[in-house]
């Protein structure tokens, strides 16, 4: 029997990032989000309520949508963590990047980074009409655009029929 | 004088911008190391699952245990299945995983249902049922779906196994019968076959804290009458309630609008509000429970 492992404050974690191997020794108390924007340098995840309410800090981990201001970084250890940096192309935006630049989908752009991870993480076949995507977006905040913009970005990038679900 | 400014005034050897306190931190990989470490550690360490209640309260320094024993690498918590006419999902059983389980909603519907209304996606994802239940959050759904569904937890420390059920599990607030030694290991749903179910709450947003909501269940008889009720209320008041008077008036009568303005007026009366906050005081809790347990009979027995 391996012996118990013995409860430690300083921990070294290896996880992929990005697709590029990470490795590095922790405080155990290192909130993921501040892991990846302090000792990485990723501040492409941006940190508002810092207690999993607004959302700015969703990104993937194995490939599933997150807050990581309520994930230690030690939890990730062994996962593979996606953030906005890794979803955006050299050069230009990606489809859905550019479906929020076309629909007016951000203002200030604080939040923008946890809504394009949610919606990367999402499968848009569960989410087949506008109330499922309003169902799925109310884990993100957004202060500037009242989320029409939004929806119809999300709409854009899915090709979905623009009209589709709207209010008359 | 911005975050971010601060940082960069800082000595770059320390540490910036650290939100919880220190602990120490250890991830077993199975279930005797965890109740070893947790009997070791006892009233100083916390279990810790999905995070999605401890580490806000961390963040808020709220909690500050001095080890936080992570349960969601043991192999033996992570086992979901339906035996013998029960589910069981084991403590590092995410919600998400759940939510997602065809075996699950045909076995228990109610917590399939319940489930959307758990936090957020991003919250399910990591978060946990046998650790929504351990945590024991009033407003929270799944203590009353496990109330409801008359659900057994399994409870162990490094000497003991035993099982509470749903009934005598929830204290209060926050407050369970776990000692500091045990862990919720598991949670058993006897599986609610041909019954209907129904989950309604009121929040301020979709994905928030409910103010107050009812989860039930109800089997008609082939002659339209309720054979089988079962009804449970959360955010009213400081634990799951169930509504005995409510489901013993129900049974043995069909559902008519005269039988669901008693229901509403019995569960007002009976319910045992003491929450109070920003939102709603205890009394617009009560009113609207009973408005609550009238829609989810309403939709049982349609």
């Amino acid at each position: 029997m391996r012996p118990v492992p013995r409860p430690a404050d300083r921990i070294t974690v290896s996880m992929s990032v990005n697709g590029g191997p990470v490795e590095r020794t922790v405080d155990s108390r290192r909130l993921l989000a501040d892991f990846l924007r302090e000792d990485l340098g990723l501040t492409g995840t941006h940190l508002g309520c810092e207690h999993g309410v607004c959302g700015a800090c969703t990104l993937l981990v194995d490939g599933r949508p997150v807050r990581s201001c309520i994930m230690l970084a030690v939890q990730a250890d062994g996962c593979e963590v996606t953030t906005v940096e890794g979803i955006t192309p050299r050069e230009g935006l990606n489809p859905i990047q550019q479906a929020f630049k076309d629909h007016h989908g951000l203002q200030c752009g604080f939040c923008t980074p946890g809504f394009l991870m949610t919606l990367t993480g999402a499968e848009p076949s569960e989410y087949p009409d506008d109330e499922s995507i309003r169902e799925l977006l109310a884990g993100n905040l957004c202060r500037c655009t009242g989320y029409e913009g939004i929806v119809e970005a999300v709409r854009a990038a899915w090709g979905r029929d623009e009209r589709e679900g709207r209010r008359p | 004088m911005t975050p971010n400014m601060h940082n960069r005034l800082r000595p770059p050897h320390e540490a910036p911008t650290v939100k919880p306190p220190r602990f120490r931190y250890a991830r077993p990989e199975t279930l005797d190391e965890a109740l070893h470490l947790l009997a070791e550690h006892g009233d100083e360490a916390r279990v810790l699952a999905g995070g999605q209640s401890l580490i806000p309260l961390l963040n808020f320094r709220l909690a500050r245990p001095e080890v936080l024993i992570d349960i969601t690498m043991v192999e033996e918590l992570r086992l979901m299945a339906v035996e013998n006419g029960t589910l069981r999902i084991g403590a590092a059983v995410t919600q998400r995983t759940v939510e997602r389980s065809e075996e699950a909603a045909r076995a228990c519907p109610l917590l399939t249902k319940a489930l959307p209304f758990v936090g957020h996606l991003q919250n399910r994802t990591r978060g946990t049922v046998a650790g929504s239940i351990a945590h024991a959050d009033p407003a929270a759904e799944l203590p009353a779906v496990a109330a409801a569904l008359d659900a057994v937890m399994v409870v162990r420390s490094s000497s003991v196994e035993r099982t509470v059920p749903a009934g005598e599990f929830f204290f209060g607030p926050f407050t369970t019968a776990l000692e500091p030694d045990e862990i919720l290991v598991e949670v058993r749903f006897p599986s609610s076959g041909g019954a209907r179910s129904s989950v309604v709450e009121i929040s301020p947003r979709s994905g928030d804290f409910a103010i107050a909501g009812a989860a039930g269940l109800l089997l008609a008889s082939p002659g339209g009458r309720t054979a089988e009720c079962a009804l449970a209320l959360f955010g009213v008041g400081g634990a799951p309630q169930r509504l005995t008077e409510v489901e013993d008036h129900l049974k043995g009568r069909r559902v008519t609008s005269g039988l669901l303005d008693e229901a509403e007026e019995m569960t007002a009366r009976t319910a045992l509000a003491d929450s109070e906050d920003i939102h709603a005081d205890a009394a617009y809790r009560a009113r609207v429970a009973g408005v609550l347990v009238r829609r989810a009979v309403e939709e049982m027995a349609a």
